[in-house]
């Protein structure tokens, strides 16, 4: 099954390999990660996505416990959160197709951030379904190029996943 | 005042109060041996390998519970060390190692004798640092210290760039806090608990001992809870010695290599107790087929090491010596139950195992049997000395045939199986031990891998004794290939082996040579004698093989046995 995992972890610098390489290390694979600074300084954020069976779950959810600048390991998947990632799309649609590939893109409220005589690049934010769901729409119109961020993850406030 | 980084490295030494360290110079971390030239506290003990040092560094360790250190310079003597710090890492053992780096502005220039040390290590560390600032120095030094010895043990590496150990900062020794590591030392109390009623309503239980036993201090409390329980005990290899092997409790120890009762025992047992072991697929066999009756209670202060390989029942997370002693106290305090008759029936169906196939080798009057060889050694020092081994047959005949009744006198490399452990490993609980017997029983091919540190042994004059079993074969393997690749023994004929008594000679030992059996005990009660470091070659039987043994991936109940071709001048010996 697929788990969403929060750290907070030291901001030093070698935190990230030492992570990454218990991930490699074990042959455990990492689907996605984001990094980045929390209001401390002094202290960052990643969140990993990983699949695996209940016990590679509880063994990578430990060994990452493990590490000595490891914080905090939370597994959102136990709880109620809100995930969300960002994509950039560089679609080059058609001149007669450009009208339908800006409808799609306020109906799922992106927004245009550049726009060439033959490009649109387009910037989405959702989980990943909604994601997958505009790539799947404008695949048709000519996808140049496409980034996504790593998933980042929060826990919901007062609400307990039943 | 201000003080270079060098003087901070060596004052912070001196408050972890080292003694010893071991280590090998080069330029970078000159600064640092020039202070150690004439110092009176601390005395650097020059091996002639970096690897030798690490494995000297982690013999002290094993010996004293104190964590060993090492001081090496950058790039090939940082990377001769990671071969030691993986072999302590795997067995969890106390060591801080010291390694010497260019300046901070060459790092990731390629500089000459650069090697990206942090990141070489840091797969076989507990942890590890650079040293970026003069003003950390103090800082690290005892943060290092701390996370070696505690919680789970490991190694831990510091890297420190030349010109950090010569720029200067005030002397501050600082209290440690480091906010996300917390070991759990306590046991859940209700887990524990649990665990008792398990045990007290289990008929056919068994404990597993492991090296967890021995890092914690917890010996005395597992032969408590053996007797309270009146429980048998089987050691693993890196628990022999935490309980008394010729205690009548004893099983030895289990596994492939392990005796015919502990591994009957295990498959037929309704709970197993295991205590600071990590069910090595050694110890396990096939995962399917182990244990299949039993629950498991399982007591670890590394909470990784629970439900990896096996089903758990009640996990345990806690110090062993901790857990035990609540464990103890419930037993008798709460349960205060009487097993008479339960155990009585237990007991004795492993008797008649041990009946059946006890650990036997088949005795010769022409050939020398390398088992007979330990057997002499045990007999000799009464089991009061430190053994170290090699790896290969000469650590399983060791193992089965040598009985450890206290911890901290067996040193083995027992989780990454390193040639060449023994010997430096010898020296560094010899010099942590003076006037122990020190023993090193040994391969002629592992022997080979660390042998220049006879000169580390002779001009410390350590009176460390190496016991040679000299087959002329890389013994194990070629046992492997006896049974699984239809005798063809590629490359494990060593065809040419030194003379070892002259190669003893040129470094200035004593060398010695037993080749009939008749001239074992004369040779062994010789170099006990002799208050020097000697090597004895002991010609012995190249087909011997180890046995009982439990093909790799086999469930643990089905082993090979010894064919015994009897000869009517061969005898079977027994051991007790
Ligand atoms: C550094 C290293 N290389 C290779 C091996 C694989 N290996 C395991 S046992 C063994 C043979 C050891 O031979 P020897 O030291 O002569 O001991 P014996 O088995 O004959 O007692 C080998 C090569 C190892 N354990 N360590």
């Amino acid at each position: 099954m697929r788990h969403t995992i929060s750290l907070l972890v030291e901001n030093k610098f070698g935190v990230l390999s030492r992570i990454a390489g218990l991930f490699s290390g074990r042959g455990y694979n990492i689907e996605s990660l984001s990094v980045g600074e929390t209001i401390d300084p002094q202290i960052s954020t990643m969140t990993i996505v990983t699949s695996g069976d209940d016990k590679i779950i509880e063994q990578i959810n430990k060994q990452l416990n493990k590490l000595i600048d490891v914080i905090k390991v939370i597994d959102m998947t136990e709880l109620a959160h809100v995930e969300r990632e960002m994509v950039l799309i560089k679609v080059a649609p058609r001149q007669e197709d450009k009208a339908e590939v800006l409808r799609l893109t306020e109906i799922f409220r992106g927004r245009v951030l550049d726009s060439s005589k033959t490009t649109y690049t387009i910037e989405v934010t959702g989980d990943e379904k909604k994601i997958e769901a505009l790539v799947e729409l404008l695949k048709p119109f000519g996808i140049k190029e496409f980034v996504r961020t790593g998933k980042i993850a929060m826990g919901r406030e007062g609400i307990r996943k039943t | 005042m201000k003080i270079s980084g060098a003087e901070i490295f060596v004052e912070s030494l001196k408050r972890e109060g080292v003694k010893h360290i071991f280590g090998y110079p080069g330029g970078v971390i000159l600064n640092i041996f020039d202070l150690l030239y004439d110092d009176k506290d601390i005395q650097l003990i020059l091996t002639r390998h970096e690897q030798g040092a690490v494995h000297a560094a982690d013999g002290y360790a094993r010996s004293t519970g104190r964590p060993g250190v090492v001081l090496v310079t950058s790039g090939p003597g940082a990377t001769n060390t990671i071969t030691g710090i993986a072999t302590a890492s795997m067995d969890s053992i106390p060591l801080v190692v010291f390694s010497g780096q260019v300046p901070t502005m060459l790092i990731g220039n390629d500089a000459f004798q650069e090697a990206d040390i942090v990141g070489i290590s840091r797969p076989c560390t507990k942890y590890n640092f650079l040293a970026k600032d003069v003003k950390d120095i103090a800082k690290i030094v005892r943060e290092s210290f701390h996370i070696a010895s505690t919680g789970r043990p490991g190694p831990v590496l510091i890297d420190l760039p030349k010109d950090v150990t010569s720029a200067k900062a005030e002397f501050i020794w600082p209290e440690i806090k480091i906010r996300s590591y917390n070991p759990t030392y306590e046991g859940n109390r209700w887990m524990i608990s649990q665990a008792a009623h398990l045990i007290a309503k289990s008929r056919k239980a068994l404990i597993i001992a492991g090296g967890g036993v021995v890092l914690s201090g917890a010996a005395r409390e597992l032969k408590e809870l053996a007797e309270i329980t009146e429980l048998p005990v089987t050691m693993t290899l890196m628990g022999l010695g935490s309980f008394p092997g010729s205690n009548k409790l004893s099983l030895g120890m289990p596994g492939m290599h392990g005796t015919y009762y502990a591994n009957k025992a295990i498959q037929d047992s309704d709970l197993l107790i295991a205590i600071g072991m990590r069910f090595d697929d050694r110890v396990t066999g096939k995962l399917d087929a182990f244990a299949p009756n039993a629950k498991i209670i399982h007591i670890d202060i590394d909470p990784t090491s629970i439900k990896k390989n096996v089903r758990v029942d009640i996990p345990i997370v806690g110090d062993v010596k901790r857990v035990l002693t609540v464990l103890n106290r419930i037993l008798k305090e709460e349960i205060k139950e009487q097993w008479g008759e339960v155990r009585k029936a237990w007991l004795r169906q492993i008797e008649i195992w041990k009946q059946e196939r006890p650990m036997t080798y088949t005795y010769s009057d022409e050939v020398i049997k390398p088992q007979f060889v330990v057997e002499k050694i045990y007999e000799l020092t009464k089991g009061d000395a430190i053994i170290s081994t090699e790896v290969g047959q000469n650590q399983m005949w060791a193992a089965q045939f040598y009985k450890f009744d206290k911890p901290r006198m067996w040193l083995t490399s027992g989780g990454l199986g390193t040639m060449g452990y023994g010997f430096p490993a010898a020296i560094g609980a010899q010099i942590s031990h003076p006037n122990k017997l020190v023993i090193d029983i040994a391969g002629d091919g592992s022997i080979q891998m660390n042998i220049q540190e006879l000169a580390t042994a002779v001009i410390n004059k350590l009176p460390v004794k190496v016991a040679i079993l000299n087959n002329r074969y890389l013994g194990m393997v070629r046992q492997w290939q006896e049974l699984f690749f239809g005798e063809r023994y590629s490359h494990t004929h060593l065809e040419v082996v030194p003379d070892f008594v002259k190669l003893a000679e040129a470094y200035g030992a004593i060398g010695l040579r037993a080749t009939k059996p008749s001239e074992v005990e004369p040779v062994l009660k010789e170099a006990f004698k002799i208050k020097k470091t000697v090597f004895m070659d002991f010609v012995v039987h190249w087909k011997e093989k180890v046995f009982p043994m439990v093909p790799a991936g086999a469930p643990i109940d089905q082993m090979l046995f010894e064919e015994v071709k009897e000869k009517p001048e061969k005898k079977l010996k027994a051991v007790k």
